[in-house]
């Protein structure tokens, strides 16, 4: 390894790395500005300016390649004078309103000025003002503060893919626009925030709501999507204020979608917070002693068969495995998790999981989307591919029109028989699929529930089997599901039967069950009829509108729980805040339930519920690792090939659940990205 | 001192005053593109040593030696392209040779074209010209449709077996687009800012390409110095600072003008024979600037002796530049002057990097204040830091461009700074601890 001397220390450094880095392995920090890891390297804060041995200015270590026996000294006069100035120049211009500014507190600015800051101003002149920016819903903009460092510029242009920030104006007047003044449109503009290292972007929805210090912060999991983005969850007594990014190279790197970030306010509006009970058609107050009485009653009234449950997409595995012993202990089996009826083959793990990794797709050659739209279906995915794609130019095919993606892509067809094509080795793209060494096959949600759903799935499993794709390095075989429950409850085969086939939906859409048990279930499409329907969440939503009776229990924050990503990762959700008024945790309500129907049985305990889930999971190695890999078996295919169009079925993206339908941000998000649609 | 002036026969640019007309053939007959197939065909290896015999120095500011920077191009053509950029942006204030270049000797820069690009493996070879220049633009299109009427462009050009095109590329106005990465910047249809360096352009220029940027006089000057011989060159000047060089004296002279003059000239014969004298004779002379308005004044003490090459300019803290001599005679208000500069580096940074961003504007604003005779003796003080801290901190060379014309005026001039200047308005204890150190702990350790 070559080595590096710095502050007479000699180092090993890696190959590539700065000269920032280098120092960073020597434990010398470095101020800086400009400067991130996940973005291109600007060198334009000239924060980072260190002594190099032979150069009689000092250099820019962001900007400067590590080389063998470089001579890098940072605590001289000479680096000691550079950053000072620097500081002096930053702050010239600088508004100095710290009291008023959000950013207090985690301010990259407050903080380097307290080290290299000198406490008088000899700037007399008048300070630069600029005209506010508007950007949207999400972020609120005070230009006067801006010190560009243009990493939102690279943001937007870079990893979200939407040129649409960039500075105007030259030496003074240079200023941070969106050009037209309209928001970003893109699903991760919000991260702009925290890239921001002054106060000139802020978030919108939290301004003056509280100061760093005064947070509890929570290290939890994301669960408006499959993708399990690491968020921290900050909150100000019970209240959760904001939701931030954790850095996670594996999965979301340090950026999260903007419903991840934002949807959060909807947790402060339409919550159940005691139980209902329908009495003439009307939603009256309840107590638990009632609603329990009442479930019981009908319990014992309705026969098992007729008696069904269906969980809801964010329901952690702890909870629906309660809710499975639950049913088990009534007598039913009609349990179901799929919110449509989609193909779903539960021998094997490998059969609905992303089998590549998210940070595979960084290894690939070639990507291949059938029927799936990454940008709204799994955001931060999305975000990878488009790394990818940056970086290594990848060639990105689809089947079917996924519409508007943040890179460029090449439509090969839109019909099934495309895919059957592929398969059979007929058209050109199969000859570039079989000369690719890891090419990446996603099979969307939208591709599965088509008629021909499971030849679909199972012929290109086997095509890829049999051209050895799926081995022990590399499996190119992707499912992309779009709720953060689907993997998990597959494993723990929430379904009627061993098959994992459609007869739940068939009884349902046949009028066959008379009590139906929503576990925060929203989005199942069901005809009311006379079905007695309890609705067990936290939000009134789609389902506690049609429910005869509400059971109030715990958001995704306030309750620990495990969840499977759409890689079969096993993350921990934590609980950062209460459940509000009288809701409870969805286990303990089960407890609460199986209590009242037979006294003797015994109570389900937390930490046992979370072994017997860490057993059940197939593949499972440690939690916050990837599954085990597995070689494929061949299943034989009974049903028929159909030729059918492949629709991409849109996602409203801003209102895919209910919390993030009861936010109010995402409300005015949706109404924007409307508009703009409309106009543009 | 007397030296004798650059011989006739022994200049370059004959036609630097138009008498002979510009056209092609006018040209020709002053014995451009002659025998350029033949130059060609003796080599690349041939071509680049013999500019390094003559040990042309770049004639944009920089003075980096032409054959060597030549020679930083692959030597073989890879994957990529390689490119020539011809830098016509030529917006430093004094200096406008290369205008007089475009419009009167266009065929001695598109030889050079020609055979430099053949020289760095390029084919394709933009000249980027000023905005401004849209007439001095409009003279070098027709100079060069008449060179490919000839033969001399196009494929085989002038009988070598090269394939050669030029293309002109207009700026926008923009002085910060004559650094040559931002040059590169702006022709790829980007915002006009400098690059890292490194990569440098030789290796990752435009589009990512092997790419050799040249000022114009650098590249007009080549066909003549393959001609005559790089030790023809070289005899001329001094040392390491070879040949003749356009100079272009403005300012307060009875006959500004460009000329044609050996390297070393004394800088006092350059303004009385060429120039016409100083207005209100040499003794009325206040200060020189003399390598465009990014290089440091000198008084008229040093004015009596240098002599005008690179290493002498630097020895006397000043540099060639461009070799735009702007002549401030006595009844100029010379802080005033300095202001109007600084005001101009001001109005150009690009913004990119944050000293130069910031620090122009309040160096511009202190002059003013100065030169409005508003300003406190801290006011000076605070004045040199600020040179100080843009100096060497910033990405490109404007840093000192626009930190050295100041720094020039307080090494000069500080005491017609000081009489300008009077007391804080408040009583105040002066207090010599330098500024960079934290007051109050300086305080402490006083109690």
């Amino acid at each position: 390894m070559p080595k590096i001397t710095i502050n007479g220390k000699e180092i090993d450094f890696e190959k590539g790395m700065t000269v920032l880095q280098a120092c960073e392995l020597a434990d010398v920090e470095i101020p800086r500005f400009c400067y991130h890891e996940k973005l291109s390297i600007a060198g334009n804060c000239r924060m980072c300016l260190v002594e190099m041995e032979k150069s009689a200015k000092p250099i820019a270590s962001c900007a400067m390649p590590a080389a063998e026996g470089m001579n890098i000294k940072t605590n001289t006069q000479m680096v000691e004078k550079a950053r000072k100035g620097v500081m002096e120049f930053l702050l010239a211009n600088h508004p100095l309103d710290c009291p008023v500014c959000d950013q207090g507190g985690e301010c990259d600015l407050q903080d380097q000025s307290l080290y290299y800051g000198v406490d008088k101003s000899r700037f007399v002149e008048n300070k630069r003002q600029v005209k506010e920016k508007y950007m949207g819903p999400l972020i609120k903009t005070q230009m006067t503060r801006c010190i560009h460092c243009t990493r939102c510029v690279r943001f937007a242009t870079e990893v979200a893919g939407v040129p649409e920030i960039g500075a105007i104006g030259r030496g003074e007047n240079m200023e941070i626009t969106t050009y037209l003044e309209k928001s970003m449109e893109s699903e991760l503009s919000a991260n702009v925030i925290d890239l921001c290292p002054v106060g000139a972007l802020t978030s919108k929805p939290y301004a003056f709501e509280a100061r760093p210090w005064e947070l509890k912060k929570t290290e939890s999991i994301d669960v408006m999507d499959s993708v399990g983005s690491n968020i921290r969850v900050d909150t100000y007594n019970w209240e959760v204020k904001r939701i931030l990014p954790r850095l996670n190279n594996e999965i979301n790197e340090e950026w999260i979608s903007d419903k991840t970030r934002y949807s959060c306010d909807g947790l402060l509006k339409q919550r159940l917070d005691v139980p209902y009970i329908k009495k003439n058609n009307k939603l009256y107050k309840s107590s638990w002693d009632e609603a329990l009485e009442l479930i019981s009653k009908k319990f014992q009234e309705i026969n098992p068969d007729e008696i069904a449950g269906h969980i809801g997409d964010m329901v952690g595995l702890e909870n629906a495995l309660a809710f499975k012993k639950l049913f088990n202990f009534i007598g039913s089996k009609n349990l179901e998790f799929r919110e449509k009826k989609f193909y779903l083959n539960s021998d094997e793990k490998m059969n609905y999981i992303f089998n590549s990794s998210i940070q595979g797709i960084e290894e690939s050659d070639l990507i291949l989307l059938i029927g799936t739209n990454p940008r709204h279906e799994a955001t931060m995915l999305n975000a990878r591919i488009r790394k990818t794609y940056v970086r290594k130019k990848v060639p990105i095919y689809s089947i079917g029109d996924p519409g508007e993606l943040t890179y460029d892509y090449q439509i090969i067809g839109k019909k099934t028989d495309d895919i059957l094509k592929i398969i059979k080795k007929e058209n050109d793209f199969s000859k570039k699929l079989l000369s690719s060494k890891k090419p990446i096959i996603i099979i969307g949600e939208s591709a599965l529930e088509l008629k021909s759903g499971e030849y679909i799935f199972e012929e290109i499993k086997k095509f890829l089997k049999q051209n050895n794709f799926i081995t022990k390095d590399w499996n190119a075989l992707n499912v992309l599901v779009q709720n953060a429950s689907t993997v998990g409850l597959a494993d723990l085969k929430i379904f009627p039967n061993e098959k994992s086939d459609y007869t739940f939906f068939d009884k349902l859409n046949g009028g066959k069950f008379k009590f139906l048990y929503l576990l925060g279930s929203d989005n199942l499409e069901i005809k009311k009829t006379n079905e007695f329907v309890i609705y067990q969440g936290s939000h009134g939503d789609r389902g506690a509108e049609i429910a005869d009776l509400i059971l109030p229990s715990a958001a995704y924050t306030e309750q620990n729980s495990l969840y499977e990503n759409l890689e079969g990762r096993v993350q921990e959700c934590r609980k950062a805040s209460y459940p509000i008024g009288e809701s409870k945790e969805d286990w303990k309500i089960f407890n609460s339930i199986i209590k009242k129907l037979d006294q003797n049985n015994k109570n389900f305990k937390f930490e046992l519920l979370r072994e017997e889930v860490k057993e059940k999971i197939q593949n499972f190695t440690e939690i916050n690792e990837l599954p085990e890999k597995t070689l494929a078996n061949i299943k034989d295919i009974k049903c028929e090939f159909i030729s059918e169009k492949i629709l991409i079925k849109p996602l409203d993206y801003y209102y895919s659940n209910s919390i993030s339908r009861a936010s109010k941000t995402m409300s005015e998000c949706r109404q924007i990205n409307q508009t703009v649609r409309k106009t543009g | 001192m007397e030296k004798n002036m650059l011989k006739e026969e022994n200049k370059i640019f004959k036609n630097l005053y138009n008498e002979y007309g510009w056209r092609i053939n006018d040209s020709i007959k002053r014995d451009d593109w002659k025998n350029t197939g033949s130059i060609i065909s003796k080599g690349r290896e041939w071509i680049i040593n013999e500019i390094k015999t003559s040990e042309l120095r770049g004639r944009g500011g920089a003075g980096f030696s032409t054959g060597l920077k030549w020679s930083f191009a692959p030597k073989e053509i890879g994957s990529r392209p390689h490119y020539l950029v011809i830098n016509a942006d030529e917006s430093e204030p004094g200096t406008c040779k290369d205008r007089d270049i475009i419009r009167f000797e266009p065929q001695k820069l598109i030889e050079g074209c020609l055979i430099a690009g053949y020289a760095v493996n390029a084919h394709v070879c933009y000249i980027y010209i000023r905005g401004e220049y849209l007439n001095e633009g409009k003279r070098l299109q027709e100079a060069i449709n008449q060179a490919y009427e000839k033969k001399f462009l196009g494929k085989n050009a002038c009988g070598s077996g090269w394939d050669f095109d030029i293309h002109i590329h207009y700026g926008a106005g923009a002085y910060i687009c004559g650094e040559e990465t931002a040059l590169l910047e702006s022709m790829e249809g980007n915002k006009g800012q400098p690059r890292l360096k490194p990569p440098f352009p030789a290796l990752v220029g435009l589009y990512g390409c092997p790419t050799i940027v040249n000022n114009v006089e650098t590249i007009a000057v080549v066909p003549t110095i393959l001609r005559r011989g790089g030790k023809w060159f070289a005899s001329m000047g001094k040392p390491k600072n070879t040949g003749s060089k356009i100079f272009c004296i403005s300012g307060n002279v009875n006959a500004p003008c460009n000329v044609e003059e050996e390297m070393g000239v004394p800088l006092k014969e350059l303004i009385e024979k060429h120039a016409g004298g100083v207005v209100g004779g040499w003794d009325n002379l206040q200060a020189v600037i003399p390598g465009g308005s990014s290089m440091p004044l000198l008084p008229k003490k040093i004015c009596d002796t240098i002599t005008m090459d690179f290493d002498s300019l630097i020895e006397n803290k000043s540099g060639l530049g461009t070799a735009g001599i702007v002549v401030i005679n006595k009844q100029q208000d010379i802080v005033a002057c300095m202001a109007r500069i600084a005001r101009f580096y001001k109005h150009e940074s690009c913004g990119q990097c944050t000293p130069c961003r910031e620090g122009s504007g309040w160096m511009w604003r202190i002059l003013d204040r100065v030169a409005k005779r508003k300003a406190t003796y801290s006011d000076v003080n605070l004045l040199e830091d600020v040179t100080k801290q843009i100096e060497g901190h910033t990405i490109c060379a404007f840093g000192e461009g626009s930190a050295w014309p100041v720094q020039g005026l307080l090494r000069h001039f500080k005491e017609e700074i000081d009489s300008r200047c009077r007391e804080e308005p408040l009583v105040k204890k002066k207090i010599n601890n330098p500024y960079l150190v934290d007051q109050h702990l300086l305080e402490n350790k006083n109690a």
